[in-house]
């Protein structure tokens, strides 16, 4: 729990600090979806947060492998399902748990309330159903 | 000097996908698992990021401009719809069969397993299918 508290906390303090500095909203699929339009210098930002991304993790794992000791228990045919639904799915819906919920919650957003709540329910469903097969 | 910051902000965000324990499918998939083991750490993941945003955003948005930048970038639209609910609702879906979302599918990439990189090639395939047929 005081793992998850301070983890959130660091989530949120570079979501701020991204707002505070060059004016943007940390969500990472919207971030993923500006890269699309090619190399420019208008978007490095984007390049460069998800090169971060990429990294943040490799690093933390030198000194904390505590947190990296864990298996993936979806088989792939699954995990690719899983990330094709994943990416459409918060394209069409203008965000996923960082844009929505670690951004748009605080802004008192109303879609994003909605969609937070949204797609935390159809999870919860899925996990449901998943755990009866 | 943008681009150095936002390098430094995804590192940042990187480590607290880490330490959180948002990169482990198992504990996302605990969380959503409310009528089983439930996991309640999301919450509290949440909770610290959406919760320190609450009070630091008030702040920084009473600003006039952001440190290294003209303008802030806010999204406009205010309505909730079809497209809002049913991208919810399938990447929820997805969500819930991997146990990561994007953000701990590129933190989870260097580990070079399989299913992670399958996820993160497929993600983005979704993304790009969606940018080619919404017009």
């Amino acid at each position: 729990m005081i793992n998850a508290l301070i983890g959130g906390a660091i989530i949120g303090l570079a979501a701020s600090l991204l707002l505070l500095t060059l004016g943007r909203i940390f969500g990472i699929t919207g971030i993923m979806s500006g890269m699309f339009s090619g190399f420019k210098k208008s978007n490095m930002w984007q390049y460069m947060i998800v090169v971060g991304l990429i990294l943040g993790s490799a690093i933390t794992s030198i000194f904390m492998p505590q947190f990296f000791q864990y298996e993936f228990k979806t088989s792939l045919p699954l995990m690719a399902l899983a990330g094709f639904l994943v990416g459409y799915g918060t394209r069409l819906g203008s965000g996923c748990t960082s844009g929505h919920g670690v951004c748009g919650l605080p802004r008192l957003s109303i879609r994003s309330v909605v969609a937070t709540m949204t797609f935390m329910i159809s999870g919860i469903v899925t996990v449901f159903i998943m755990g009866r097969f | 000097m943008s681009n150095l910051v936002a390098l430094f902000l995804g590192l940042i965000f990187s480590v607290g996908l880490s330490v959180s324990g948002m990169v482990n499918p198992n504990k996302v998939i605990g969380f959503l698992d409310l009528f089983g083991n439930w996991d309640p750490d999301l919450i509290f993941v949440m909770g610290g990021a959406a919760g320190l945003n609450l009070i630091l955003f008030r702040f920084i948005l009473k600003r006039n401009n952001p440190l290294l930048g003209s303008s802030f970038h806010l999204p406009t639209a205010s309505q909730v719809d079809k497209k809002l609910i049913l991208g919810a609702i399938l990447f929820g879906v997805g969500w819930g069969i991997g146990g990561i979302c994007p953000g701990p599918g590129l933190a989870n990439l260097f580990t070079l397993k399989a299913e992670p990189i399958v996820f993160v090639i497929f993600m983005v395939l979704g993304m790009l299918t969606f940018k080619f047929t919404s017009k």
